[in-house]
C-alpha cells in the first residue's frame, strides 16, 4: 500500500491468493507443489503453466474479466493449472466434476451463462453429450500458448480483493444446483486464519482426499500454498483399499489431512488400521458431517499422538467458520462440539430474529417474530430431517417447524447458525432471489447495511460457550458428506415421464424414494436418475406404490409415510 | 455360489451389468462407499471375514475375481 519497491513493500495489502503463488515462487521454486500419481509439479513448473493458459485465456475472454470460466475436474493436478489460468486471466473459475451426469453438467453451464469451458484430452467423449454453445479449450493446448506478462500485469493491476475466485455448485432445492460464489478476499481471510491457528508451515505435506467441486478442497490447495508446502492428491481408489491408502500415506510422508468425515469412517468401518498405520500423520483435520465420536475413538486409538480438529461450515461462509481441536476424551455416545468461531468471524443462534445467547438458555428479548429471509423453505416442513445418527442431541423427536423451535430455543438456548463476517461469499451466482434469502440483513443491526448468512442449520451452546450441531432445519441433508436438497432428487424423479408422483425422505442415514406409478420400476428408475444426480444423490431405497397417501391438503402426506417407515406408525 | 453374489451385486447397483465388467475397481465403477458395503455383504452371507489384507483392488474388479476371494476366505476358514 505504499507503493512499488518502497520500505513497507513486506505489508503491501494482499489482493489475490496469486500472491501466494508468486510469493512461494521467489522463495522455493524448485519444490514440489502438487503431485498425482502421474504427474508430479514443482512450484515453478505449475506457476509457468498457469500463467501460460492465464494468458491464452485472457486472449480467449477478449478483455472481459471476471466472468465464470468451467473447468472440468478430476482426481488430478490437471485441473489445478486451469483453475490458476482462469485467476491469472482475471476472471473465476467453477470446477465441474467430469462423473456428473451431462444432464447436471449442461444445466450447471447454463445457470452459469458460461462462455468458456476448459476440458482435458480425457473429457472429449463427455463433451459431445452436453448441451452447451460457448468455447470449449484443451488444456493441453492452452498451455501451449505463448505467456504474455505484460497482459497478466495489466489484469492483476485491475484486481480488487472482493473480486470472485470460485463458484462452487451445491444441490438446490426446485432441481437446478446454486453456485456459491466466493471471493479471493474470503479464501485470504480462511487460508490466514488456518495458518495462524494450526500452523503449517514449509514442511507440511498435505494429503488431498476431498474432490476439487467440494469446497473442502480449497483448505488443501491455498494452506499449501500459503505455507510453501506440498500438496498430493491422492487417487480415488485408494480410499476402498486401506492397505494401499496407509502405504500411500507413508511413502508420501503426509502429515496433514483435512478430509470428509465419510473418508475417515470408512477406514474405521473396514478396520484399516488392523495390520498397518500411517507413521507420519500429526494433523487430521475433518468436516462435511457429524463425526461420529465411535470413528473418531478408532483413530484416536490406533494414532494417538496426533491433533485432531472437527470443522463445521457450509459452503457459503468459505469452507469452516467454527473449529474444535479434540482436547479431551469422548466416550461413544458423546456429540462433539464444532467449537468456536475463527478469529475474523463471528457465529450467533438466532431463534427467528432474536439472539440466543450463550449460557443463558433465554432469548435476548422477549418479542418473537419470525424473519422473512431464512433459507429455509416454506411448506417442506413436513419432512425436515436432520440428526444424522448422533446421539446426544435434544429435543430431536421435534417434527414440525418455527414454533417448536422457539420452544426448543427458550429449552436449551438452541437457534439457527448464523455468520457474519469476511467469510460469506458474495452469493450465488446469476440468482438474486435465492442470494437475497441466504444472505441477508442482520435482523440484530438496525443501523447500517450488513449482510450475514443464515446457515439452515440448528445449533446450541454448552455451558462453557461451545457450540454444538444439533440438526438441519429444513429439507437440506447431509448423506455420505454431500449436501443434498431432496427437493432436487425429487424434481429429477418427478421429470421422468411414466412417474406419478415421488416424494423422498431422510431416514436412518438412507435416501428412500416413495414413487407411485404403473408398476415397480426401480431398475429403469435408478438407471433414469443416474443420468441426471451425482451416484451420491440417488435414492438408497426405492419403495413402489400403487397409491401415495394423501393428507387432508391433497399433498402427498410425508409425515404419514415417515411414521410408517420409521415403524413409528 | 455365483448366483447368491450376483444378487447382492445386483442389489447394490441395480445399474451396472456386473457379468460384462472386468475393470469395476480400475474404471471407477465401484467407489469407496460400495465396497464398505459390499464388504459387510460378502462377510455376512458367506460366513467369511475379509481383512484389510485382503482388500485389494485385484480382487474386486470382476464377479469372477469376487468368487476367487470368497472361495480363498471360505477354504481358510
Amino acid at each position: 500500500m505504499y507503493g512499488r519497491g518502497g520500505e513497507f513493500e513486506e505489508e503491501k495489502v494482499q489482493k489475490s491468493v496469486l500472491e501466494y503463488l508468486e510469493n512461494a515462487l521467489r522463495l522455493v521454486p524448485e519444490k514440489l507443489l502438487f503431485t498425482d500419481d502421474r504427474t508430479e509439479w514443482t512450484y515453478a513448473e505449475f506457476a509457468g503453466r498457469a500463467k501460460r493458459i492465464g494468458s491464452a485465456l485472457a486472449r480467449v475472454m477478449e478483455g472481459r474479466t471476471r466472468q465464470p470460466v468451467a473447468v472440468m475436474s478430476n482426481r488430478s493436478v490437471q485441473p489445478l493449472a486451469g483453475f490458476f489460468g482462469a485467476v491469472y486471466s482475471g476472471n473465476f473459475y467453477v470446477p465441474i466434476d467430469s462423473r456428473m451426469p451431462a444432464e447436471r453438467i449442461s444445466l450447471m453451464l447454463k445457470t452459469l451463462g458460461a462462455k468458456v469451458l476448459v476440458a482435458g484430452e480425457g473429457d472429449r467423449r463427455l463433451l459431445g453429450q452436453l448441451d452447451f454453445d460457448g468455447k470449449v479449450c484443451f488444456l493441453d493446448e492452452l498451455a501451449q500458448e505463448p505467456l504474455d506478462q505484460p497482459l497478466l500485469d495489466r489484469i492483476a493491476g485491475r484486481q480488487t480483493d472482493t473480486d470472485p475466485l470460485y463458484a462452487i455448485f451445491t444441490s438446490g432445492s426446485t432441481g437446478v444446483p446454486k453456485g456459491v460464489l466466493v471471493s479471493h478476499r474470503s479464501v485470504i481471510d480462511l487460508t490466514d486464519q488456518f495458518l495462524r491457528e494450526f500452523a503449517f508451515d514449509e514442511t507440511s505435506v498435505f494429503g488431498n482426499q476431498a474432490p476439487f467441486d467440494f469446497d473442502v478442497s480449497v483448505k488443501d490447495i491455498y494452506s499449501a500454498l500459503c505455507c510453501r508446502g506440498t500438496m498430493h492428491v491422492i487417487p480415488q481408489v485408494k480410499f476402498s483399499f486401506p492397505v494401499k491408502l496407509i502405504e500411500y500415506l507413508n511413502e508420501k510422508k503426509i502429515n496433514t489431512i483435512i478430509w470428509a468425515v465419510s473418508a475417515l469412517r470408512i477406514i474405521e468401518n473396514l478396520d484399516g488400521f488392523s495390520t498397518r498405520e500411517p507413521e507420519t500423520l500429526r494433523l487430521i483435520m475433518f468436516s462435511g458431517e457429524v463425526m461420529p465420536v465411535k470413528v473418531l475413538n478408532y483413530w484416536r486409538r490406533h494414532l494417538p499422538q496426533v491433533q485432531y480438529v472437527n470443522l463445521y461450515g457450509p459452503t457459503e461462509i468459505t469452507c469452516n467458520c467454527t473449529f474444535y481441536k479434540v482436547d479431551r476424551e469422548f466416550a461413544d455416545d458423546e456429540t462433539l462440539p464444532i467449537g468456536r468461531p475463527f478469529a475474523n468471524c463471528e457465529v450467533f443462534l438466532l431463534n427467528g430474529d432474536e439472539a440466543v445467547e450463550a449460557g443463558t438458555g433465554r432469548l435476548k428479548d422477549s418479542k418473537s417474530e419470525d424473519g422473512g429471509c431464512g433459507n429455509g423453505e416454506p411448506g417442506n416442513n413436513g419432512y425436515q430431517d436432520g440428526e444424522p445418527g448422533d446421539g446426544g442431541l435434544r429435543n430431536s423427536e421435534s417434527e414440525s417447524n418455527g414454533e417448536s423451535l422457539e420452544s426448543r430455543g427458550r429449552e436449551s438456548a438452541q437457534g439457527e447458525i448464523c455468520v457474519r463476517g469476511t467469510c460469506l461469499a458474495l452469493g450465488y451466482y446469476n440468482a438474486p432471489e435465492k442470494t437475497a434469502e441466504a444472505f441477508c440483513q442482520n435482523p440484530l443491526n438496525q443501523s447500517y447495511p450488513e449482510r450475514i448468512y443464515r446457515t439452515g442449520d440448528i445449533g446450541r451452546y454448552d455451558a462453557q460457550g461451545l457450540l454444538y450441531f444439533v440438526s438441519r432445519k429444513d429439507a437440506q441433508i447431509k448423506h455420505m458428506g454431500h449436501r443434498i436438497e431432496l427437493g432436487e432428487v425429487e424434481a429429477a424423479v418427478n421429470a421422468l415421464p411414466y412417474i406419478d408422483a415421488g416424494i423422498c425422505l431422510y431416514l436412518d442415514d438412507r435416501i428412500v424414494l416413495c414413487y407411485q406409478c404403473g408398476g415397480a420400476c426401480e431398475k429403469e428408475l435408478l438407471r433414469d436418475l443416474g443420468k441426471k444426480l451425482p451416484k451420491y444423490m440417488l435414492p438408497t431405497q426405492c419403495l413402489w406404490y400403487g397409491r401415495l397417501p394423501l393428507n387432508k391438503h391433497g399433498k402427498i402426506d410425508r409425515v404419514l409415510l415417515r411414521q410408517e417407515l420409521s415403524g413409528e406408525g | 455360489m455365483k448366483e447368491k453374489l450376483m444378487a447382492i451385486l445386483e442389489e447394490l447397483r441395480p445399474d451396472v451389468d456386473f457379468p460384462a465388467q472386468t475393470a469395476l475397481i480400475d474404471d471407477g465403477v465401484l467407489d469407496s462407499f460400495d465396497i464398505v458395503s459390499l464388504v459387510g455383504e460378502l462377510n455376512d452371507n458367506f460366513e467369511i471375514e475379509i481383512n484389510v489384507e485382503d482388500l485389494l483392488p485385484e480382487n474386486f474388479n470382476s464377479v469372477e475375481a469376487m468368487l476367487a476371494l470368497i472361495e480363498k476366505m471360505q477354504s481358510e476358514n
